[in-house]
């Protein structure tokens, strides 16, 4: 993965996204291959989302399991939202680090584009 | 599709509709089956889609619903019934965007519009059986490919 130049490993995401790390303290050194941002599930899983990360203004338990079906690679709660015990037990067991930003939904993922994270997007016709 | 040979492996899981706290834990259940029979992963991805697609639209608008998972040697079928109160213009449904959640369903996250556009687009066969009041019943095939060797069923 680490031959995607678009990959970027979480604790840089975490550094550029001031974030405080509420599950996956030990996943900082893994890779995230794009981005994407939404606060609708169906949209959430819709495109290649395997391995990117989910920036996300939802905060509830189907958040964690929408982004456990996509097979994402982690969670970013954004506006400093945090999540409730509940989500976190269930990031916990399925070992899905979340992390929560101070941003907004906008700053984040402009943060981490400018960056070099790319979206999801493979190609975009005209 | 392939013809359907004997199953190798069938699971039927309930679906109860309205109950948000589990929504979503029979398609985690039915990723992790298909996780470990060895398929790969984005085969399992694509099914989990639609297994999720099909089980929260159950919660949302069905009845009681039964998500039965077939694994054949050449296909994985998932089989979603519910005795909800059905959709009326299906074309209309299978349309990207036209969603009939409610405002508090939509504050959830749900309501994009998405659900069934979402299982066509995973699919590689969708047929939906419905009308008003007679519930629904989906029916999802996905070309199974082995991930190299056999599959631990």
């Amino acid at each position: 993965m680490e031959s995607n130049k678009s990959a970027m490993k979480l604790a840089d995401i975490k550094e550029i996204l001031r974030a405080k790390v509420i599950v996956g303290h030990e996943d900082l050194d893994q890779y995230v291959t794009a981005g994407t941002g939404s606060d609708l599930m169906s949209d959430i899983l819709r495109g290649p989302t395997n391995g990117a990360v989910l920036l996300t203004g939802l905060n509830n338990i189907q958040v964690i399991r929408t982004a456990v079906i996509a097979g994402l690679k982690a969670v970013v709660l954004v506006r400093g939202k945090q999540p409730s015990p509940e989500m976190i037990e269930h990031a916990l067991e399925h070992k899905l680090p979340l992390l929560s930003t101070p941003f907004t939904m906008y700053s984040s993922c402009g943060r981490l584009f400018s960056k070099g994270l790319r979206g999801i997007e493979q190609k975009v016709s005209r | 599709m392939p013809a359907r040979d004997n199953p190798q492996l069938s699971k039927r899981f309930k679906i109860e509709p309205r109950d948000f706290l589990r929504a979503g834990e029979v398609s985690l259940q039915v990723q992790r089956t298909l996780k470990n029979i060895g398929f790969e992963e984005e085969l399992v991805r694509r099914a989990a889609i639609c297994a999720y697609e099909a089980e929260m639209n159950v919660v949302l608008h069905g009845g009681d619903g039964i998500l039965t998972l077939t694994v054949h040697s050449e296909e994985i079928v998932l089989d979603v019934t519910d005795d909800g109160p059905g959709i009326e213009d299906i074309d209309l449904a299978l349309k990207e965007g036209y969603s009939t959640a409610t405002p508090e369903q939509r504050e959830m996250g749900f309501g994009a519009g998405m659900g069934l556009p979402n299982i066509k687009e995973n699919a590689d066969s969708f047929e939906v059986k419905s009308g008003k009041g007679s519930g629904t019943h989906l029916m999802i095939g996905l070309k199974a490919r082995k991930n190299g060797g056999e599959l631990n069923v």
